[in-house]
Protein backbone atom coordinates (compact mmCIF):
# COMPACT_ATOMS: atom_id res chain seq x y z
CA UNK A 1 0.00 0.00 0.00
CA UNK A 2 0.97 4.03 -0.18
CA UNK A 3 1.84 4.11 3.50
CA UNK A 4 5.23 1.94 2.48
CA UNK A 5 6.33 5.23 0.47
CA UNK A 6 8.52 7.75 1.68
CA UNK A 7 5.59 9.41 3.75
CA UNK A 8 5.33 9.69 7.32
CA UNK A 9 1.72 9.67 7.75
CA UNK A 10 -1.05 8.61 5.96
CA UNK A 11 -3.20 11.26 4.22
CA UNK A 12 -6.20 9.10 4.77
CA UNK A 13 -5.00 8.63 8.15
CA UNK A 14 -7.74 11.95 9.29
CA UNK A 15 -10.86 10.05 8.18
CA UNK A 16 -10.48 7.04 10.79
CA UNK A 17 -13.37 6.64 12.79
CA UNK A 18 -11.46 6.04 16.87
CA UNK A 19 -13.34 5.57 19.85
CA UNK A 20 -12.82 8.20 22.04
CA UNK A 21 -11.96 5.78 25.02
CA UNK A 22 -9.90 2.67 25.01
CA UNK A 23 -9.20 0.48 22.02
CA UNK A 24 -12.40 -1.12 21.85
CA UNK A 25 -14.88 -2.01 18.76
CA UNK A 26 -16.60 0.96 17.14
CA UNK A 27 -19.93 -0.30 18.23
CA UNK A 28 -23.14 1.90 17.19
CA UNK A 29 -23.20 3.69 20.54
CA UNK A 30 -19.89 3.51 21.30
CA UNK A 31 -18.39 7.42 21.84
CA UNK A 32 -15.83 8.57 18.92
CA UNK A 33 -14.46 11.41 17.54
CA UNK A 34 -17.64 10.95 15.44
CA UNK A 35 -19.35 11.97 18.57
CA UNK A 36 -16.60 14.88 19.54
CA UNK A 37 -16.64 16.50 16.10
CA UNK A 38 -20.78 15.83 15.92
CA UNK A 39 -21.02 17.88 19.31
CA UNK A 40 -18.72 20.27 18.57
CA UNK A 41 -20.82 21.09 15.48
CA UNK A 42 -23.89 21.54 17.30
CA UNK A 43 -21.83 23.66 20.35
CA UNK A 44 -20.66 25.79 17.46
CA UNK A 45 -24.18 26.68 16.04
CA UNK A 46 -25.61 27.32 19.38
CA UNK A 47 -22.53 29.62 20.43
CA UNK A 48 -23.52 31.80 16.50
CA UNK A 49 -27.12 31.52 16.75
CA UNK A 50 -28.18 31.41 20.24
CA UNK A 51 -25.59 32.68 21.91
CA UNK A 52 -24.67 35.19 20.26
CA UNK A 53 -27.76 37.08 19.03
CA UNK A 54 -28.34 37.24 23.15
CA UNK A 55 -27.88 41.16 23.19
CA UNK A 56 -31.66 40.72 20.87
CA UNK A 57 -29.81 44.37 19.84
CA UNK A 58 -31.91 46.33 17.15
CA UNK A 59 -28.60 47.37 16.22
CA UNK A 60 -26.52 44.26 16.06
CA UNK A 61 -23.11 43.86 17.36
CA UNK A 62 -20.34 41.14 15.15
CA UNK A 63 -21.77 37.45 16.31
CA UNK A 64 -25.67 38.86 15.69
CA UNK A 65 -24.82 40.03 12.25
CA UNK A 66 -23.29 37.13 11.29
CA UNK A 67 -25.75 35.06 12.71
CA UNK A 68 -28.43 37.35 10.72
CA UNK A 69 -26.38 36.93 7.87
CA UNK A 70 -26.95 33.24 7.51
CA UNK A 71 -30.62 33.67 8.03
CA UNK A 72 -30.96 35.84 5.65
CA UNK A 73 -29.33 33.38 3.45
CA UNK A 74 -31.18 31.04 3.75
CA UNK A 75 -34.84 32.86 4.05
CA UNK A 76 -33.85 34.24 0.80
CA UNK A 77 -32.53 31.12 -0.84
CA UNK A 78 -35.85 29.35 0.25
CA UNK A 79 -37.82 32.36 -1.26
CA UNK A 80 -35.95 32.50 -4.10
CA UNK A 81 -36.51 29.08 -5.36
CA UNK A 82 -39.08 27.36 -3.53
CA UNK A 83 -41.07 30.35 -3.32
CA UNK A 84 -43.22 31.37 -0.33
CA UNK A 85 -44.84 28.42 0.52
CA UNK A 86 -41.11 26.71 0.70
CA UNK A 87 -40.57 28.75 3.86
CA UNK A 88 -42.57 25.97 5.97
CA UNK A 89 -39.87 24.40 5.70
CA UNK A 90 -36.96 26.85 6.72
CA UNK A 91 -36.00 25.14 10.26
CA UNK A 92 -35.39 22.10 8.46
CA UNK A 93 -32.93 23.35 5.80
CA UNK A 94 -31.44 25.87 7.97
CA UNK A 95 -30.41 23.43 10.01
CA UNK A 96 -28.81 21.67 6.80
CA UNK A 97 -26.95 24.72 6.20
CA UNK A 98 -25.82 25.17 9.66
CA UNK A 99 -24.56 21.47 10.05
CA UNK A 100 -22.93 21.05 6.99
CA UNK A 101 -21.19 24.66 6.76
CA UNK A 102 -19.82 24.32 10.65
CA UNK A 103 -18.87 20.53 9.91
CA UNK A 104 -16.49 21.44 6.85
CA UNK A 105 -15.05 24.55 8.93
CA UNK A 106 -14.31 22.66 11.66
CA UNK A 107 -13.11 20.01 9.92
CA UNK A 108 -10.37 22.12 8.22
CA UNK A 109 -8.60 22.63 12.14
CA UNK A 110 -6.08 20.78 12.16
CA UNK A 111 -6.22 17.55 13.86
CA UNK A 112 -9.84 17.47 13.58
CA UNK A 113 -11.96 15.42 12.32
CA UNK A 114 -14.18 16.09 9.59
CA UNK A 115 -17.93 14.86 9.80
CA UNK A 116 -18.87 15.93 6.66
CA UNK A 117 -16.36 14.13 4.60
CA UNK A 118 -17.74 10.60 5.48
CA UNK A 119 -20.24 8.91 3.02
CA UNK A 120 -22.57 7.54 5.65
CA UNK A 121 -23.09 11.16 6.96
CA UNK A 122 -23.88 12.74 3.39
CA UNK A 123 -25.61 9.66 2.70
CA UNK A 124 -28.00 9.86 5.67
CA UNK A 125 -28.56 13.96 5.01
CA UNK A 126 -28.88 13.21 1.35
CA UNK A 127 -31.23 10.22 1.32
CA UNK A 128 -33.29 11.86 4.07
CA UNK A 129 -33.81 15.13 1.98
CA UNK A 130 -34.96 12.77 -1.19
CA UNK A 131 -37.45 10.79 1.29
CA UNK A 132 -38.87 14.42 2.77
CA UNK A 133 -39.02 15.75 -0.96
CA UNK A 134 -40.58 12.69 -2.50
CA UNK A 135 -42.98 12.35 0.44
CA UNK A 136 -44.04 16.29 0.38
CA UNK A 137 -44.64 15.95 -3.61
CA UNK A 138 -46.94 13.20 -3.43
CA UNK A 139 -48.53 14.52 -0.43
CA UNK A 140 -48.91 18.07 -2.13
CA UNK A 141 -49.55 16.98 -5.72
CA UNK A 142 -50.65 13.58 -5.46
CA UNK A 143 -50.46 11.63 -8.79
CA UNK A 144 -50.03 14.77 -10.02
CA UNK A 145 -46.19 14.66 -8.66
CA UNK A 146 -45.41 12.48 -11.53
CA UNK A 147 -46.07 15.47 -13.92
CA UNK A 148 -42.00 15.70 -13.44
CA UNK A 149 -40.96 12.88 -15.11
CA UNK A 150 -43.86 13.62 -18.07
CA UNK A 151 -42.42 16.46 -19.82
CA UNK A 152 -45.46 18.28 -21.31
CA UNK A 153 -43.87 21.06 -22.97
CA UNK A 154 -41.22 17.92 -25.17
CA UNK A 155 -43.18 16.59 -28.30
CA UNK A 156 -45.32 13.64 -27.63
CA UNK A 157 -42.77 11.05 -28.88
CA UNK A 158 -39.94 12.10 -27.54
CA UNK A 159 -41.50 12.16 -23.76
CA UNK A 160 -40.84 8.68 -22.86
CA UNK A 161 -37.45 8.75 -23.68
CA UNK A 162 -37.17 11.95 -21.60
CA UNK A 163 -39.37 10.31 -18.93
CA UNK A 164 -36.64 7.12 -18.33
CA UNK A 165 -33.70 10.22 -18.04
CA UNK A 166 -36.09 12.39 -15.64
CA UNK A 167 -36.72 9.42 -13.86
CA UNK A 168 -32.85 7.91 -13.48
CA UNK A 169 -31.41 11.84 -12.96
CA UNK A 170 -34.37 11.79 -10.19
CA UNK A 171 -33.12 8.88 -8.71
CA UNK A 172 -29.40 9.64 -8.99
CA UNK A 173 -29.87 12.93 -6.67
CA UNK A 174 -28.97 11.70 -3.66
CA UNK A 175 -25.88 9.65 -4.57
CA UNK A 176 -24.72 12.70 -6.18
CA UNK A 177 -25.85 15.12 -3.78
CA UNK A 178 -24.23 13.32 -0.27
CA UNK A 179 -20.92 11.94 -2.78
CA UNK A 180 -20.49 16.12 -3.97
CA UNK A 181 -19.87 17.24 -0.40
CA UNK A 182 -18.10 14.38 0.97
CA UNK A 183 -15.87 13.68 -2.25
CA UNK A 184 -15.02 17.58 -2.14
CA UNK A 185 -13.98 17.12 1.58
CA UNK A 186 -11.86 14.19 0.93
CA UNK A 187 -10.10 15.63 -1.67
CA UNK A 188 -9.38 18.81 -0.22
CA UNK A 189 -7.92 17.16 2.77
CA UNK A 190 -6.34 14.63 1.46
CA UNK A 191 -4.23 16.98 -1.24
CA UNK A 192 -3.48 19.00 1.76
CA UNK A 193 -1.57 15.72 3.93
CA UNK A 194 -0.44 15.09 0.39
CA UNK A 195 1.47 18.24 0.55
CA UNK A 196 1.82 18.05 4.22
CA UNK A 197 3.60 14.89 3.89
CA UNK A 198 6.37 16.54 0.98
CA UNK A 199 7.22 18.80 3.72
CA UNK A 200 9.53 16.40 5.23
CA UNK A 201 11.94 16.19 2.03
CA UNK A 202 13.93 19.14 2.74
CA UNK A 203 14.49 20.23 -0.80
CA UNK A 204 10.47 20.92 -1.63
CA UNK A 205 9.93 22.05 1.89
CA UNK A 206 8.95 25.77 1.32
CA UNK A 207 6.93 25.06 -1.68
CA UNK A 208 5.17 22.24 0.32
CA UNK A 209 4.31 24.48 2.80
CA UNK A 210 3.12 27.61 0.41
CA UNK A 211 0.96 24.57 -1.06
CA UNK A 212 -0.51 24.05 2.02
CA UNK A 213 -1.60 27.62 2.91
CA UNK A 214 -2.95 27.77 -0.58
CA UNK A 215 -5.36 24.42 -0.91
CA UNK A 216 -5.94 25.30 2.99
CA UNK A 217 -7.61 28.77 1.79
CA UNK A 218 -9.45 27.40 -1.56
CA UNK A 219 -10.77 24.58 1.38
CA UNK A 220 -12.33 27.66 3.06
CA UNK A 221 -13.96 28.69 0.11
CA UNK A 222 -14.92 25.42 -0.74
CA UNK A 223 -16.15 24.61 2.42
CA UNK A 224 -18.86 27.43 2.53
CA UNK A 225 -19.50 26.70 -1.44
CA UNK A 226 -20.39 23.36 -0.72
CA UNK A 227 -22.52 24.19 2.28
CA UNK A 228 -24.03 26.43 0.24
CA UNK A 229 -24.33 24.23 -3.09
CA UNK A 230 -25.78 21.67 -0.89
CA UNK A 231 -28.51 23.99 0.66
CA UNK A 232 -29.54 25.24 -2.72
CA UNK A 233 -30.21 21.85 -4.47
CA UNK A 234 -31.88 20.90 -1.27
CA UNK A 235 -34.35 24.06 -2.12
CA UNK A 236 -34.48 23.09 -6.12
CA UNK A 237 -35.37 19.44 -5.01
CA UNK A 238 -38.14 21.15 -2.95
CA UNK A 239 -38.95 23.54 -5.59
CA UNK A 240 -39.95 20.17 -7.63
CA UNK A 241 -41.68 19.05 -5.15
CA UNK A 242 -44.11 21.88 -4.51
CA UNK A 243 -44.50 22.64 -8.30
CA UNK A 244 -43.79 19.52 -10.21
CA UNK A 245 -45.07 21.30 -13.78
CA UNK A 246 -41.98 22.47 -15.89
CA UNK B 1 11.05 -2.74 -7.90
CA UNK B 2 8.73 -5.51 -7.08
CA UNK B 3 5.45 -6.15 -7.13
CA UNK B 4 2.35 -7.40 -8.99
CA UNK B 5 1.27 -7.08 -12.35
CA UNK B 6 -2.36 -6.12 -11.13
CA UNK B 7 -1.28 -3.87 -8.52
CA UNK B 8 0.16 -1.82 -11.39
CA UNK B 9 -3.14 -2.16 -13.48
CA UNK B 10 -4.30 -0.98 -10.67
CA UNK B 11 -2.55 2.13 -9.79
CA UNK B 12 -2.92 2.68 -14.01
CA UNK B 13 -6.36 2.53 -13.76
CA UNK B 14 -6.11 5.19 -10.74
CA UNK B 15 -4.31 7.50 -12.88
CA UNK B 16 -6.28 6.96 -16.07
CA UNK B 17 -9.62 7.63 -13.77
CA UNK B 18 -7.92 11.29 -12.22
CA UNK B 19 -7.93 12.30 -15.95
CA UNK B 20 -11.48 12.76 -15.62
CA UNK B 21 -11.79 14.99 -13.06
CA UNK B 22 -9.66 17.50 -15.51
CA UNK B 23 -13.02 17.06 -17.07
CA UNK B 24 -14.62 18.11 -14.60
CA UNK B 25 -12.48 21.09 -14.34
CA UNK B 26 -13.35 21.97 -17.77
CA UNK B 27 -16.84 21.98 -17.34
CA UNK B 28 -16.31 24.58 -14.23
CA UNK B 29 -14.20 26.61 -16.10
CA UNK B 30 -16.69 26.53 -19.21
CA UNK B 31 -19.88 27.47 -16.74
CA UNK B 32 -17.93 30.06 -14.53
CA UNK B 33 -16.87 31.94 -17.77
CA UNK B 34 -19.61 32.14 -19.81
CA UNK B 35 -21.32 33.00 -16.65
CA UNK B 36 -19.10 35.77 -16.99
CA UNK B 37 -19.36 37.15 -20.03
CA UNK B 38 -22.76 37.06 -19.98
CA UNK B 39 -22.79 38.96 -16.73
CA UNK B 40 -20.62 41.66 -18.28
CA UNK B 41 -23.15 42.00 -21.21
CA UNK B 42 -25.68 42.58 -18.64
CA UNK B 43 -24.24 43.40 -15.42
CA UNK B 44 -28.01 43.80 -13.82
CA UNK B 45 -28.95 40.20 -14.69
CA UNK B 46 -26.23 39.18 -13.18
CA UNK B 47 -27.47 39.34 -9.57
CA UNK B 48 -30.09 37.28 -10.00
CA UNK B 49 -28.38 34.25 -11.92
CA UNK B 50 -25.56 33.67 -8.88
CA UNK B 51 -27.70 30.85 -7.77
CA UNK B 52 -28.19 29.22 -11.06
CA UNK B 53 -24.49 29.84 -11.37
CA UNK B 54 -23.51 27.58 -8.22
CA UNK B 55 -26.24 25.12 -9.20
CA UNK B 56 -24.34 24.63 -12.62
CA UNK B 57 -20.80 24.00 -11.53
CA UNK B 58 -22.60 22.10 -8.57
CA UNK B 59 -23.66 19.92 -11.56
CA UNK B 60 -20.52 19.91 -13.62
CA UNK B 61 -18.39 19.23 -10.43
CA UNK B 62 -20.61 16.42 -9.47
CA UNK B 63 -19.03 13.97 -12.37
CA UNK B 64 -15.36 15.35 -11.53
CA UNK B 65 -16.49 14.09 -7.96
CA UNK B 66 -17.65 10.51 -9.40
CA UNK B 67 -14.47 10.17 -11.39
CA UNK B 68 -12.87 10.82 -8.40
CA UNK B 69 -15.10 8.46 -6.05
CA UNK B 70 -13.96 6.00 -8.50
CA UNK B 71 -10.28 6.18 -8.37
CA UNK B 72 -10.60 5.58 -4.80
CA UNK B 73 -12.32 3.10 -4.75
CA UNK B 74 -9.68 1.43 -7.15
CA UNK B 75 -7.01 2.64 -4.93
CA UNK B 76 -8.23 1.71 -1.95
CA UNK B 77 -11.29 -1.00 -2.19
CA UNK B 78 -10.36 -3.10 -5.27
CA UNK C 1 -24.72 1.17 -6.02
CA UNK C 2 -25.26 0.20 -2.15
CA UNK C 3 -24.15 -3.38 -3.11
CA UNK C 4 -21.05 -2.06 -4.86
CA UNK C 5 -19.86 -0.29 -1.62
CA UNK C 6 -20.66 -3.29 0.68
CA UNK C 7 -18.43 -5.49 -1.61
CA UNK C 8 -16.04 -2.38 -1.75
CA UNK C 9 -16.42 -2.12 2.29
CA UNK C 10 -15.72 -6.23 2.88
CA UNK C 11 -12.78 -6.19 1.07
CA UNK C 12 -11.96 -3.34 2.77
CA UNK C 13 -11.97 -5.19 5.97
CA UNK C 14 -10.53 -8.03 4.66
CA UNK C 15 -7.07 -5.62 3.54
CA UNK C 16 -7.30 -4.31 7.15
CA UNK C 17 -7.30 -7.53 8.61
CA UNK C 18 -4.46 -8.52 6.48
CA UNK C 19 -2.59 -5.03 7.30
CA UNK C 20 -2.63 -5.85 10.84
CA UNK C 21 -1.50 -9.13 10.53
CA UNK C 22 1.17 -7.65 8.68
CA UNK C 23 1.86 -5.30 11.04
CA UNK C 24 1.82 -7.80 13.75
CA UNK C 25 4.18 -9.90 12.20
CA UNK C 26 6.73 -6.93 11.37
CA UNK C 27 6.87 -6.24 15.07
CA UNK C 28 4.64 -3.11 15.27
CA UNK C 29 2.98 -1.63 18.27
CA UNK C 30 -0.74 -3.79 17.42
CA UNK C 31 -2.27 -0.36 18.48
CA UNK C 32 -0.72 2.03 16.00
CA UNK C 33 -1.72 -0.77 13.56
CA UNK C 34 -5.01 -0.25 14.19
CA UNK C 35 -5.19 3.55 14.03
CA UNK C 36 -3.67 3.50 10.92
CA UNK C 37 -6.14 3.61 7.74
CA UNK C 38 -6.40 0.97 5.46
CA UNK C 39 -8.22 1.32 2.88
CA UNK C 40 -10.64 3.99 2.58
CA UNK C 41 -12.32 5.01 5.98
CA UNK C 42 -15.41 6.40 4.27
CA UNK C 43 -16.15 2.44 2.94
CA UNK C 44 -15.34 1.06 6.20
CA UNK C 45 -19.14 -0.27 6.85
CA UNK C 46 -18.70 -0.98 10.36
CA UNK C 47 -18.60 2.17 11.49
CA UNK C 48 -21.68 3.23 9.85
CA UNK C 49 -24.07 2.37 12.41
CA UNK C 50 -21.78 4.41 14.89
CA UNK C 51 -21.93 7.28 12.45
CA UNK C 52 -25.83 7.63 11.78
CA UNK C 53 -26.68 6.89 15.20
CA UNK C 54 -25.03 9.74 16.61
CA UNK C 55 -25.60 12.09 13.30
CA UNK C 56 -29.29 11.43 14.12
CA UNK C 57 -28.69 12.51 17.43
CA UNK C 58 -27.05 15.61 16.33
CA UNK C 59 -29.63 16.91 13.71
CA UNK C 60 -32.29 16.14 16.59
CA UNK C 61 -30.72 18.42 19.23
CA UNK C 62 -29.61 20.88 16.23
CA UNK C 63 -33.25 20.72 14.67
CA UNK C 64 -34.57 21.50 18.01
CA UNK C 65 -32.17 24.53 19.26
CA UNK C 66 -33.03 26.45 16.03
CA UNK C 67 -36.52 26.11 15.51
CA UNK C 68 -37.30 26.43 19.64
CA UNK C 69 -34.73 28.89 19.88
CA UNK C 70 -32.46 30.58 17.68
CA UNK C 71 -34.62 30.72 14.52
CA UNK C 72 -37.62 32.27 16.32
CA UNK C 73 -35.28 34.59 18.14
CA UNK C 74 -33.54 36.00 15.15
CA UNK C 75 -36.94 36.58 12.91
CA UNK C 76 -38.43 38.29 16.25
CA UNK C 77 -35.26 40.70 15.93
CA UNK C 78 -35.13 41.29 12.49
CA UNK C 79 -39.01 42.05 12.35
CA UNK C 80 -38.66 44.31 15.61
CA UNK C 81 -35.71 46.08 13.73
CA UNK C 82 -38.09 46.10 10.55
CA UNK C 83 -40.59 47.84 12.63
CA UNK C 84 -38.05 50.28 14.14
CA UNK C 85 -37.16 51.41 10.34
CA UNK C 86 -40.83 51.22 9.52
CA UNK C 87 -41.71 53.51 12.61
CA UNK C 88 -38.53 55.96 12.37
CA UNK C 89 -39.38 56.33 8.94
CA UNK C 90 -42.63 57.55 9.44
CA UNK C 91 -41.91 59.59 12.28
CA UNK C 92 -39.36 61.26 9.54
CA UNK C 93 -42.15 61.96 7.09
CA UNK C 94 -44.19 63.53 10.03
CA UNK C 95 -41.41 65.52 10.95
CA UNK C 96 -41.25 66.73 7.57
CA UNK C 97 -44.58 67.69 7.40
CA UNK C 98 -44.34 69.65 10.28
CA UNK C 99 -41.47 70.93 9.17
CA UNK C 100 -43.51 72.19 6.16
CA UNK C 101 -46.06 73.46 7.94
CA UNK C 102 -43.78 75.58 9.70
CA UNK C 103 -42.47 77.00 6.58
CA UNK C 104 -45.81 77.70 5.38
CA UNK C 105 -46.43 79.53 8.76
CA UNK C 106 -43.20 81.17 8.43
CA UNK C 107 -43.94 82.62 5.15
CA UNK C 108 -47.46 83.75 6.12
CA UNK C 109 -46.29 85.77 8.83
CA UNK C 110 -43.45 87.22 6.73
CA UNK C 111 -46.00 88.24 3.81
CA UNK C 112 -48.60 89.45 6.11
CA UNK C 113 -45.68 91.35 8.28
CA UNK C 114 -44.31 92.73 4.97
CA UNK C 115 -48.41 93.87 4.07
CA UNK C 116 -48.85 95.41 7.58
CA UNK C 117 -45.26 97.41 7.35
CA UNK C 118 -46.40 98.39 3.83
CA UNK C 119 -49.67 99.55 5.24
CA UNK C 120 -48.16 102.10 7.64
CA UNK C 121 -45.77 103.40 5.15
CA UNK C 122 -48.47 104.13 3.02
CA UNK C 123 -50.40 106.22 5.72
CA UNK C 124 -47.84 107.77 7.19
CA UNK C 125 -46.62 108.61 3.56
CA UNK C 126 -50.08 110.04 3.31
CA UNK C 127 -49.73 112.08 6.99
CA UNK C 128 -46.62 113.22 6.26
CA UNK C 129 -47.54 114.78 2.60
CA UNK C 130 -50.59 116.44 4.29
CA UNK C 131 -48.68 118.05 6.81
CA UNK C 132 -45.95 118.54 4.39
CA UNK C 133 -48.61 120.41 1.90
CA UNK C 134 -50.38 122.55 4.71
CA UNK C 135 -46.85 123.47 5.59
CA UNK C 136 -46.20 124.45 1.80
CA UNK C 137 -49.59 126.56 1.89
CA UNK C 138 -48.60 128.24 4.47
CA UNK C 139 -45.54 129.05 3.85
CA UNK C 140 -46.88 130.18 0.20
CA UNK C 141 -49.50 132.26 1.75
CA UNK C 142 -47.08 133.92 4.23
CA UNK C 143 -44.54 134.46 1.08
CA UNK C 144 -47.59 135.88 -0.64
CA UNK C 145 -48.45 138.13 2.16
CA UNK C 146 -45.07 139.43 2.61
CA UNK C 147 -44.51 139.92 -1.16
CA UNK C 148 -47.52 142.25 -0.87
CA UNK C 149 -47.02 144.38 1.84
CA UNK C 150 -43.62 144.54 0.66
CA UNK C 151 -44.88 145.58 -2.37
CA UNK C 152 -47.29 148.44 -0.54
CA UNK C 153 -44.22 149.52 1.47
CA UNK C 154 -42.31 149.80 -1.92
CA UNK C 155 -45.15 151.70 -3.55
CA UNK C 156 -45.48 154.04 -0.78
CA UNK C 157 -41.85 154.68 -0.42
CA UNK C 158 -41.95 155.52 -4.06
CA UNK C 159 -45.06 157.65 -3.57
CA UNK C 160 -43.05 159.59 -0.61
CA UNK C 161 -40.18 159.82 -3.01
CA UNK C 162 -42.34 161.14 -5.74
CA UNK C 163 -43.66 163.59 -3.79
CA UNK C 164 -40.62 164.96 -2.07
CA UNK C 165 -38.73 165.18 -5.13
CA UNK C 166 -41.62 167.23 -6.71
CA UNK C 167 -41.62 169.50 -3.80
CA UNK C 168 -38.09 169.65 -3.61
CA UNK C 169 -37.85 170.43 -7.58
CA UNK C 170 -40.77 173.12 -6.79
CA UNK C 171 -38.76 174.96 -4.09
CA UNK C 172 -35.80 175.05 -6.17
CA UNK C 173 -37.53 175.97 -9.54
CA UNK C 174 -39.26 178.89 -7.65
CA UNK C 175 -35.88 180.03 -5.48
CA UNK C 176 -34.17 179.83 -9.25
CA UNK C 177 -36.45 182.04 -10.78
CA UNK C 178 -36.51 184.17 -7.98
CA UNK C 179 -32.89 184.36 -7.92
CA UNK C 180 -32.83 185.05 -11.58
CA UNK C 181 -34.94 188.11 -10.65
CA UNK C 182 -38.40 187.04 -12.04
CA UNK C 183 -42.01 187.03 -10.21
CA UNK C 184 -43.01 184.10 -9.04
CA UNK C 185 -45.56 183.43 -10.18
CA UNK C 186 -46.17 179.49 -8.00
CA UNK C 187 -48.82 178.06 -10.52
CA UNK C 188 -46.58 178.37 -13.34
CA UNK C 189 -43.75 176.91 -11.83
CA UNK C 190 -45.81 174.02 -10.28
CA UNK C 191 -47.21 173.35 -13.59
CA UNK C 192 -44.20 173.47 -15.31
CA UNK C 193 -42.19 171.12 -12.63
CA UNK C 194 -44.93 168.51 -13.36
CA UNK C 195 -44.68 168.48 -16.44
CA UNK C 196 -41.29 168.12 -16.53
CA UNK C 197 -41.19 165.44 -14.12
CA UNK C 198 -43.80 163.70 -15.85
CA UNK C 199 -41.89 163.10 -18.23
CA UNK C 200 -38.83 162.38 -16.43
CA UNK C 201 -40.96 159.28 -14.06
CA UNK C 202 -42.58 158.12 -17.22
Amino acid sequence: MASEGGLEFHPMDQFVVTPLFGDGPVRWFTPTNVTLWLALVVLATVALLVLGTRGRGIVPNRSQSVAELAYGLVHKMIEDIAGKDGLKYFPHIMTLFMFIVFGNLLGLLPKSFTVTSHIAVTGVLAFAVFFTVTAIGFIKNGVHFLDLFWVRSAPLAIRPVLAVIEVISYFVRPVSHSIRLAGNMIAGHAVIKVFAGFAAIAAVAPISIIAVVGMFAFELLVAFIQAYVFTILTCVYLKDALHPSH
Amino acid sequence: MEGNIGELGQYIGVGLTAIGMGGAAIGVGNVAGNFLAGALRNPSAAAGQTATLFIGMAFAEALGIFSFLVALLLMFAV
Amino acid sequence: MISLLQEAATTAVEHSEDAVADAAAHGDAAAHGAAEAVGLPQLDITTFGNQIFWLVITLAVLYWVLSKIALPRIAAVISDRQGAITGDLMAAEEFKQKAKEAEAAYDKALADARAEAGKIVAANRAEIQKELDAAIAHADAEIAARAAESEKRIGEIRESAIGDARAVAREVTAELVATFGGSVDQGAVDAAVDNRMKGALQ
